[in-house]
Order: C-alpha cells, then structure tokens, then sequence
C-alpha cells in the first residue's frame, strides 16, 4: 500500500516542481527537494486532495518532516472506510 | 493542442484539470505567438500566488505576457501607502488590490447606531481611497480594485440585509461607495466585481475555510479561476483587445426554422410558445449589446431576399436597419466573416461568431483562428448566458491610448498558420467524417419522407408533394427507382436529409423528385444520392436519366443542379429546364467524402424489434 501511495505520487511531485526525472523516496523532504517553497507545498496538498480525493485536517500536516510521514498519514486516511 | 488548451479556458471550467495540467498549458501558450509583456503588480490581502498562476494562463491566452510583482502577505496597504519603494522599482503598468472581505477592519456590530456603522463606512473607504490615491500619485498606474463579496454566515439572518448594522447592508454600501468614487476617476480606477463574482460561483463555493486557515488563501480553486477569467477581461478591455462585433447567423439562431423552407409565417418567434419566447428573448440580448455599442452583423446561408424578410416578422425585435453588415448568400461562413470584418474595416480579431450548427463553428474557427467562435450549443435558451460569460465586449472608461504606450499593445504579428487549420475545403469535408446510408424506400421512412417532401423548399428540383400513402404505392409497384438518404457526421446525426424518386420508361429513367435539406448544403451528398442512383439504374439496366428543373419562387439555389451533376441540357426556358444523363458511355462515382452504408447493413440488427414508425 505505501509503496503504491509513493508511486502515485511520483507524477504529481514531478508535475508541482515541474521536474520530468524527479525521484521522491520516504526520505525526501523539503530541504532535499529543490523548489518546496511554501507556495510549492500549497500547490502539492491541493494536487494530492484532488488526485487521492482525501482531506487533510487543519494542523495534520504541521508536524510531517519528510515524504514518508506523508504516505504513512495518506495510507490511514486511504484504509479509513469514508 | 492548442484548441484543446484555448476550451480549458473557457466556461464552464475544468477546475481540476486547469489546475493538473497548468504548467503544460503554460509551455503550450507561451510557445505560441508573440506576447505583449504587461507589468502587473498584485497587492494581497490573502496568499496570491494561486492567482498569479492561473491568471498567467488566461492572459497567455489573450496574448498578454504578464511580469507579476507580488505583495508580502497582507501587505496590500503598506505596499501601496507607507513603503512603496520596491513597488516603484518594479514600475508597474496595472495595479490589483486583492482584497476581500476578511481584510475589512471595521465591520458593525449587532445594535450599533447608524451613525457609528456611517462613520465605519468612512474609515473603510478612506482607508482604500488613500491606496488609490497613493498609487495613482506615486505611481502613475492602472488601478483594479476588488469590491467585497458577502460574508457567507450573517447570525442576524435575514435582518442582515435589512438593519444598518448587518454585515452584508454594510458591504452593499461601501461597494456602491467604491462604485461611485471609480465612476468619478473611471480613467484610472477600475472594479473587479467579486460581487456578482461571489454570486455566480456561490457563496457556499467560493472559499474553502480550511486553505483560509491553513494557507490564508481567500478563495477556493474554482473561485480563484473564476476570479482570474473575471480580471482578464478588465485588462482585455484596458489594453483595447475587447471585441467589437458580434456575427450572427439566422436560421434557429435568430429565431426558430428555416425561413427559407418554413417560410416567414411559419417561424418560432413570439412570446406565445416557450422556443419562440426564448428565441425574442435572445435578440433583446442582442439589442442590448448593440446600445452599449457592439456593432451587429448577419452571416447567414440564404438567398439575400429571403433573409431580410425574416426581418419584418411581427415579433422580431432585431430590425433589417441593426444590422452594420449582412451577409446572406451561399459561400462558406468564413468568406464571409472576412468581407464583414473588411467592410466594417476591423481585423478578424474583433468579431464573434455565433451559429447553432456545431460544423459551420468548426470550420470558422479553423479557417479564421482570430474569430471567436463560442460553443453555444443549440439550445437557444443558454445562449446569451454562454456569450455574456465570456465578456468578449467588455468596456472601460478610458479611451486605449490614455494607459497604452507607444506600439506597446499593437496587435500580435500574423500568428504562424495553426496546424488545426484546413488547407482546402476538400479537406474539411474529409474532416467530418461523413457517413451516409442511402438505399432504396422502406416503410419505417415513409412518413419523414412525406414530410421531407412537404416542407422542402429550397434544394428540391420540382416541388412535387407526396403523401405518405402516394408513397407507400409507388414504394411497392415496380417501375420506380426510390432513394433516400441520411447523412452524419462526427458532430451530429442530421437524420433523413435527401430523397431521389424516379419512374422508368422504355429502358429511361424520368426524375419526378430530388430534394435535400438545406441542413446538409456542400457536403458532397447530392453527388453521393447520383451515385446510388446510377447504381440502381445500371442493375435495371437504363441507359438514360432525365432530370427536370421546375423553377418556383424558393428553388433558384438549384437551377443550375442538373449541369453540375453533369447532365446535358435538352431544353430550357424561363420557367423551367430539362436535362440527360448518358448512361451508355459508362459512369465514375462523383462522391469522394462520404462513406455509403444502407438500410440493411445499419439495420439489420435492430429491425426486428423496432416497431414501424419509431423513427
């Protein structure tokens, strides 16, 4: 399951930092990728709202340090019935 | 590509895509032409780096290249007022106060004397009049000011928007005081009115609190590209790139049928019938637009006379003196277009075409890319909303040149023929991907051949009239050769459209009916209909086809058909005409566009279980 999250989220982080070869792994954060500026995050957590059709609370995201805890926080929200 | 990318950006709005694909519809756009560069500085009361995205792409679009400056967050008053060296720096042409609602700081409270919520108002205004008026004094610029949109929750209720303390009474006064004060200074102060904007998007859509909470952005994705659309056309019309004319057609346009085949009294238009209402309705849209300035021309296919007649109905609105250009005849709508925009001495891109039938849109706005061409649709009853909510008229009060500099918004050079365009009519035809299925009469169509018969005027050789029952007759007694045809195409299913009816004698065929509607004009189908024709005379084995030309008052459009089909003439006069085609020296097929099916191969599945008239 999280290894399906990450891949789908490759075409979106690619496409919000407008890089075609990026590569994200768990470990991926905003000090490793180039351009995660907080209009950048703006632009991610829509995409991923929109192409996952979850919703993050106000303040779930604020404690995240890296793509990982991201996937992780999308896999519970994924595994809860809606 | 970039047709695909130019319909993202029209109503209704892919929100979601628009926003998936927006960095390749800005590689696409930006590749495409040359662009005016605008400088544009937003000061926000809210994040702005959402509009400034979207908004890019929108005036891409109108052939705008916009140079952003963005405020701090909530820095719109100190950019502007206190510390505006950097704003001064960047020099802007156009400045956007982005504000909404929330930035408000002195909103009444439940209780509070009208006199205190009057001196509120005050302090708002003034607070936003000394932006304007430091940045049309320190600046020099552009000015585009939000008004407010309503708050979304008013614990008074309804008595909001009665007591002078409620929040939205409030919020409709300072907008008519804004209002008031831009009409004053109209030549550098314009309204962006997120209003009508919050009204139209609904208040419930127009912002998403969590992002407000989250990213203080104060509108939600559909409301912020709702918002940017809205501020393109103000900028549109401040740098004189708003249209001037719009090109209408006639028939189901202006008012329901073909007045050529109906005949003028036989028209929906009227307030009597719920078609013919919507139809009045749509000319006083027109009519609106003409007194606010927007030239109005007609580009119809129709004979010149028959066209003008639709004019005089009772209940047309619209009369023959509107009209600053009028183009009835039967040459493609794109030629057409350009003796419109020729005669009124306006480029291609300041018209709008506007014409219920989906192929003649497509094949203007091929042919002419600079024409806007919206996708009415076709029923009536949309397409003044469809058209408004474009804004392609849109005006400001300042004359062009009072904010232009020199050869700054001079039009783009001649854009690179697009790739969408057809070289050749012939390939436009190929582009339809036409498909007809002609075969000889069965009883299912007998009824809508009657009818065809009845109510076709125009392209029909003799005006002979048939009743169902005539047709049933001549459908089983030998000696007949009977077609008809239906025609589609990838845009739609235009039905039974033609018929050919002949009898035999002595080893000839006589043609005592051949008509078509003029619904499928120049799409190569009389030449499929001879085709079949001379199929079925060759199995009979005919060596001639007599064709006769009756004139009428209605059928001039084919006086010439029987020479073009390639018959010889045998007699002629006045009135009417008679001609031969020689079977004996072999015949090639005429038709290049239209795939030919029949009855049996489209049917034969279906047949059994459809009862007899269910077509």
């Amino acid at each position: 399951m999280q290894q399906i999250i990450l891949d789908k989220l490759q075409p979106i982080f690619r496409e919000v930092f407008d890089t075609p070869n990026l590569e994200i792994e768990r470990s991926s954060s905003a000090d490793t990728v180039a351009g995660w500026d907080s209009y950048a995050h703006i632009n991610l957590i829509m995409a991923i709202e929109r192409e996952f059709n979850i919703r993050f609370g106000l303040g779930e995201l604020d404690q995240l340090t890296n793509v990982g805890e991201l996937v992780d926080l999308m896999e519970s929200k994924l595994n809860r019935p809606r | 590509m970039q047709t695909d990318i130019a319909r993202l950006l029209t109503r209704p709005f892919d929100v979601s895509k628009i926003l998936s694909k927006r960095r390749q519809i800005r590689h696409v756009l930006q590749n495409a032409g040359k662009h005016t560069e605008v400088r544009l500085a937003i000061l926000g009361g809210s994040t702005t780096s959402e509009l400034v995205d979207i908004l890019e792409l929108f005036l891409l679009k109108e052939g705008i290249q916009p140079v952003f400056y963005q405020s701090e967050f909530g820095r719109f008053y100190e950019d502007a007022v206190v510390d505006n060296a950097a704003l001064r720096k960047f020099k802007p042409e156009v400045v956007l106060v982005h504000t909404t609602a929330r930035n408000l700081q002195h909103i009444p409270e439940a209780g509070e004397s009208g006199e205190s919520v009057e001196h509120k108002l005050d302090l708002e205004f003034e607070r936003f009049h000394s932006i304007w008026t430091c940045l049309q004094k320190e600046i020099g610029c552009l000015v585009i000011q939000n008004n407010f949109e309503p708050f979304p929750q008013r614990p008074l209720g309804n008595l909001d928007s009665v007591a002078a303390f409620g929040k939205n009474n409030f919020i409709c006064r300072l907008n008519l005081r804004l209002a008031e004060h831009a009409r004053k200074m109209s030549s550098w102060l314009l309204i962006n009115d997120i209003n009508y904007l919050a009204a139209q998007v609904g208040l419930g859509e127009w912002c998403e609190e969590r992002y407000w909470y989250s990213y203080k952005l104060a509108l939600s994705p559909t409301a912020n590209v709702a918002l940017a659309h809205n501020l393109t056309k103000i900028l549109r019309a401040a740098f004189g790139k708003s249209r001037k004319v719009l090109v209408l057609d006639l028939d189901n346009t202006l008012w329901g049928g073909v007045i050529g085949d109906d005949g003028l009294q036989n028209l929906r238009l009227g307030n009597e019938a719920p078609e013919g209402e919507a139809f009045v309705a749509f000319q006083r849209y027109c009519l609106e637009l003409k007194s606010q300035g927007v030239l109005l021309a007609v580009c119809s296919k129709n004979d010149l006379v028959t066209a003008q007649e639709g004019f005089t109905h009772p209940d047309s609105l619209l009369k023959l003196d509107d009209f600053a250009a009028f183009q009835a005849n039967w040459e493609p709508k794109h030629e057409n277009l350009v003796r419109i925009a020729d005669s009124l001495n306006l480029g291609l891109e300041s018209l709008v075409f506007v014409d219920d039938n989906p192929a003649e849109r497509e094949i203007v706005s091929a042919q002419l890319e600079a024409v806007a061409v919206p996708d009415v649709g076709s029923d009536i009853s949309r397409f003044a909303e469809i058209i408004d909510g474009e804004g392609y008229f849109e005006a400001v009060h300042i004359s062009a040149e009072d904010i232009a500099r020199a050869g700054l918004y001079q039009a783009n050079a001649k854009r690179e023929v697009s790739l969408g365009k057809f070289r050749s009519y012939d390939e436009y035809l190929l582009s339809l991907e036409m498909e007809a299925e002609i075969d000889v009469f069965n009883d299912y169509y007998l009824d809508r051949i009657a009818q065809l018969t009845n109510k076709t005027n125009q392209f029909n050789l003799t005006t002979t009239r048939y009743t169902a029952a005539n047709l049933r007759h001549i459908a089983a007694a030998a000696g007949y050769v009977s077609l008809y045809g239906r025609l589609k195409d990838k845009f739609s299913d235009h039905g039974l459209i033609s018929v050919v009816l002949g009898e035999v004698k002595e080893r000839e065929l006589h043609v005592l009916l051949w008509l078509m509607s003029c619904r499928v004009l120049k799409r190569g189908m009389e030449h499929a209909m001879l085709d079949a024709l001379v199929a079925q005379c060759q199995n009979k084995g005919i060596t001639g086809i007599y064709g006769r030309y009756l004139r009428t008052a209605k059928n001039g459009m084919v006086a010439k058909h029987y020479e073009e089909m390639g018959f010889e003439c045998v007699s002629q006069s006045e009135q009417e005409s008679t001609w031969r085609l020689d079977l004996s020296r072999g015949y090639e097929n005429r038709n290049r566009f239209i795939q030919i099916t029949s009855y049996a191969t489209d049917h034969t599945r279906q047949v059994t279980a459809d009862l007899p008239g269910s077509f």
